[in-house]
């Protein structure tokens, strides 16, 4: 394989996109590779390292907005809004444990996947907390998109296609975000041995009541007893209801949640370090780390069909599954590599919408099987007209999401 | 403001094309006559205005499939058009093209209380949405000012936003599927009812594309549980420095409120003398701050946030004891533009975004320039999200007001972007903000905005002449250039 390109600067990256465009030379666009076994792999390709073009260029707590290179660390970016009270409010996964791969994520590799985490619920997704954007497109021409306020609707709204493209459209180079304030305080109830329909029914319940919900996730006893969470790992089924706000008016709202489902069950709490440590599991679906390469999907469902989603798969795959997001967030680990059938895990949640994306598998198998959700044939189309667009001779991550596309 | 060049061949065709749509479209769903054209002549930019071509009104997915396939064949441009409430032209029609209206399209299909969330045809009003789920304790949180009649396939179409968007963000992060027909016919839907649509985020793309990608024939979105209380603090303040560094200490205290709304000196008066809000009149600036959530949460909040606007200087802090005072504060805020309609015969409502610190700097070259064009102007914002609503003053029977107007606007939406902000926060480029994009955009920026209209639209039919000020053929921009003969790269690090 070629050497990396190592770019230090936006117009390096521009250079090294028109270099591969004039060799017709495919580049694997990455940020420090804390995610690259997500997607497709690609054969051939040569790496393009975002990691060294880093540095925060500018940080207005004020405005509630920061810039970064895309290169830039999560680790320092989160650290420099930590001093000031703030924080990422779509709570980024760290995906590293999951995937075996290094626990080094930019924050512009943090836009390209769209991943988000249990705040997904109340404060949007990573595409929701994108603000602007400086690219180089797949024609070797720079350009930027959005710019540094929330409430903008100056032409097409590039920051969207640009996040979640998994590096197919457009190398970022810059990135503009929201800053939010952090909560003075989180609590976390918890209630013990629902089964999954009736967890479901309660985190429902949660999510339609006045306490502002910012979590709702329920881990199966197979699921807890995985948590380092010692509390967590030897009780059971654990339904967690997190709530987040000012002193004192976060722990009142925990106090009626726990009133309101009184009749589900015991409500007790989770405190201090181990709720936070509890809530990162759930984000990072650390309760799957390692696993050999087994099969592990994460399905986007219509909360109320988590479960049922769950059950019918359980039928013919021998699985682990947890949710987040109320139950419109599934993480599925299939246990037997023999049997794990990703045309089962497809038809359930063709039955109920949504969408299912293969996190970790072995390259074999992500070269096989289709990574993304596939699309229908009016949309696959459309999908493909978008890439030849922005990149025309297909240079930039090839078939990393689709094949061919 | 120029509009593409009609084209003739088409106009020439025009009773062919009533015929065609006669054979798509049932008999009173294809207007043609003068008089019923009237009534789609213009948007709510009153300014400009122009006859259709033709109407054409389906009723069904299947009717716009076929209307926009006949059109895509035989390359006749296509306006979409939701209740044409749009402030910034979006749905201006084209001499030579077929105005498509949304408004059959009016009812709500499904309400899924378990999911949260409502599905429905693009023609229901944005309030229609909230009035079907409020018994149930739910509403649908974005709230442009014109909810009573904009409807929800146009707020999907401009990204719309409104007061209380600080908290709940706009239509955008509101919106979980929409079903789209393409110019070609093709039906997509992108989302559903799970949130993340999957693949590249077409839904993100689509919301405030302004009609250009394709035409909405469905909604999903997701419906919040209405917080059991909301209380609202009325502050004014000596300046509008004072008021803005109020607005910066409520937010550095990690307070998200509900709504944070500003009105200076000239609005508050227009506002106090059209509804007696009980607006202090003594002061340059007014706050409306409220608070949404449990009644304790919001208790301990207005309380916090009385403390910070005294310590800003505060002239008057008054917090609504109980609903009807809360409706009586928003009563002026939410009058402003008729209010404003009372004092001058005409004005023109502009809407950039500022960064909020710049707020002051921006009020007082707002001030400079009023002189200077020999206009009035008053200011209301969504000082929160630092969007600004200066109504210049004109009388457009009265000499050359009308130009100096605009051109006291763009002036203004050009400062905007001078001090970091943007054209437009909420109502869109349309026509109105449509040759400015440059000030703001390079023109590699921009052809890649028109690329993704490419992938959509290659024959550029659907609302052409908003926007882009420069409509490039998808061929030419299709075409690969040699890199700035910068190659080989020899300094380029590699390890």
């Amino acid at each position: 394989m070629d050497k990396a390109l190592t770019p230090d600067s936006p117009d390096q990256v521009l250079d090294a996109v028109a270099q591969a465009l004039d060799q017709g030379r495919p580049l694997e666009v990455l940020g420090s590779g804390s995610k690259r076994t997500l997607g497709r792999p690609m054969y051939g390709a040569q790496p393009l390292v975002l990691s060294h073009l880093e540095g925060i260029t500018s940080y207005e707590p004020e405005e509630l907005v920061m810039s970064a290179h895309a290169g830039t660390g999560l680790d320092v970016i989160t650290a420099t809004i930590r001093e000031h009270g703030q924080h990422l409010a779509f709570e980024p996964p760290d995906l590293a444990a999951l995937l075996g791969t290094p626990n080094t994520a930019t924050i512009g590799g943090v836009f390209a996947c769209n991943l988000s985490g249990s705040r997904r619920i109340k404060a949007g997704a990573a595409r929701d907390h994108l603000l602007g954007a400086s690219a180089v497109s797949g024609r070797a021409e720079a350009f930027k998109c959005g710019g540094r306020v929330v409430k903008n609707v100056t032409g097409y709204d590039m920051c969207k296609l640009l996040t979640g493209s998994y590096g197919t459209l457009a190398v970022m180079t810059e990135v503009t975000f929201r800053t939010l304030p952090a909560p003075a305080e989180a609590h976390t109830v918890l209630i013990r041995g629902l089964d999954d329909k009736a967890a479901i029914i309660a985190m429902t319940r949660a999510l339609a009541g006045p306490w502002e919900v910012s979590g709702a996730a329920h881990l199966p006893r197979a699921v807890a007893a995985a948590s380092r969470v010692a509390e967590l790992a030897d009780g059971g089924a654990a339904t967690l209801l997190r709530v987040e706000g000012p002193k004192p008016s976060a722990a009142d709202r925990a106090k009626g949640l726990g009133e309101g489902l009184g009749d589900l069950g015991t409500i007790t709490g989770i405190k201090g370090d181990d709720a936070l440590v509890v809530w990162r599991e759930i984000g990072d679906a650390a309760f799957f780390a390692g696993g050999d390469g087994r099969q592990l999907w994460r399905l986007s469902l219509p909360p109320s069909a988590g479960a049922e989603v769950v059950d019918v798969l359980t039928i013919t795959q021998e699985c682990r599954a947890f949710y987040d997001w109320g139950g419109g967030l599934v993480w599925l680990e299939l246990l037997d590599p023999a049997s794990a059938s990703p045309d089962a895990v497809r038809a359930a949640v063709a039955a109920s919408g949504g969408h299912a994306t293969l996190i970790r598998a072995d390259a074999e198998t992500r070269s096989k099987v289709a990574v993304f959700q596939p699309q229908p044939e009016p949309l696959a189309r459309l999908t493909a007209r978008i890439k030849e667009n922005f990149d025309p001779k297909g240079i930039l991550n090839p078939g990393h999401m689709y094949d061919g596309v | 403001m120029d509009m593409p060049k009609p084209d003739e061949s088409v106009l020439n065709r025009r009773d062919g094309i009533i015929a065609a749509l006669g054979e798509l479209l049932p008999g009173d769903a294809v207007i043609t006559d003068r008089d019923e054209l009237r009534v789609y002549e213009c948007d709510g930019l009153t300014a400009y205005r122009q006859l259709p071509m033709i109407v054409a009104l389906p009723a069904t997915v299947d009717q716009v499939s076929r209307v926009l396939r006949y059109c895509f064949e035989n390359r006749i441009k296509v306006v979409p058009r939701g209740a044409g409430t749009s402030l910034s032209g979006g749905a201006l029609p084209l001499a030579d093209g077929i105005t498509l209206g949304l408004a059959k399209f009016n009812r709500i299909l499904e309400i899924d209380y378990g999911n949260r969330l409502v599905v429905a045809q693009p023609g229901v009003t944005n309030l229609a949405i909230t009035d079907a789920v409020a018994d149930h304790g739910f509403y649908y949180a974005p709230d442009p000012s014109s909810q009573i009649a904009c409807t929800i396939g146009g707020n999907v179409a401009e990204n719309s936003g409104g007061v209380h968007c600080l908290k709940y963000g706009l239509t955008t992060n509101n919106l979980l599927g929409v079903e789209l027909v393409l110019i070609n016919g093709e039906v997509i839907r992108l989302g559903g009812k799970h949130l993340d649509a999957g693949g590249y985020d077409l839904l993100g793309v689509v919301t405030g594309s302004e009609g250009l990608l394709g035409v909405i024939t469905e909604v999903t979105v997701r419906i919040l549980p209405t917080p059991p209380a909301a209380r609202a603090l009325l502050i004014g303040f000596g300046s509008c420095e004072a008021a803005a560094s109020c607005v910066s200490a409520v937010i550095g205290a990690g307070i998200i409120p509900a709504g944070m709304e500003m009105m200076d000196a000239p609005a508050i008066r227009a506002a106090e003398d059209f509804v007696q809000a009980g607006y202090p009149l003594d002061v340059e600036a007014l706050l409306i701050i409220e608070l949404d959530g449990t009644a304790f949460e919001v208790d301990q909040l207005v309380d916090s946030i009385e403390a910070i606007a005294r310590d800003n200087g505060a002239s008057s802090v008054r917090a609504s004891a109980d609903e009807e005072e809360r409706l009586k504060f928003w009563a002026g805020r939410k009058s402003a533009f008729p209010a404003v309609g009372r004092i001058s015969p005409d004005y023109y409502c502009m809407d950039g975004t500022i960064p909020r610190h710049r707020l002051p700097e921006v009020l007082g070259r707002i001030a400079k320039l009023s002189s200077q064009y020999g206009l009035g102007v008053a200011n209301v914002f969504h000082a929160g999200d630092g969007n600004l609503h200066p109504l210049i003053l004109y009388d457009a029977n009265k000499g050359d007001e009308l130009e100096r107007a605009e051109a006291f606007g763009a002036e203004i939406l050009k400062l905007c972007v001078e001090v970091g902000g943007v054209l437009t926060g909420e109502h869109g480029v349309g026509v109105e903000k449509r040759d400015l994009m440059g000030t703001m955009f390079t023109e590699d920026d921009l052809k890649h905005q028109q690329r993704l209209k490419c992938a959509f639209d290659d024959r550029g039919l659907l609302n052409p002449g908003k926007v882009f000020p420069i409509l490039h053929r998808c061929a030419e921009l299709g075409r690969i250039h040699v890199h700035r003969g910068r190659l080989p790269h020899p300094d380029l690090p590699r390890f």
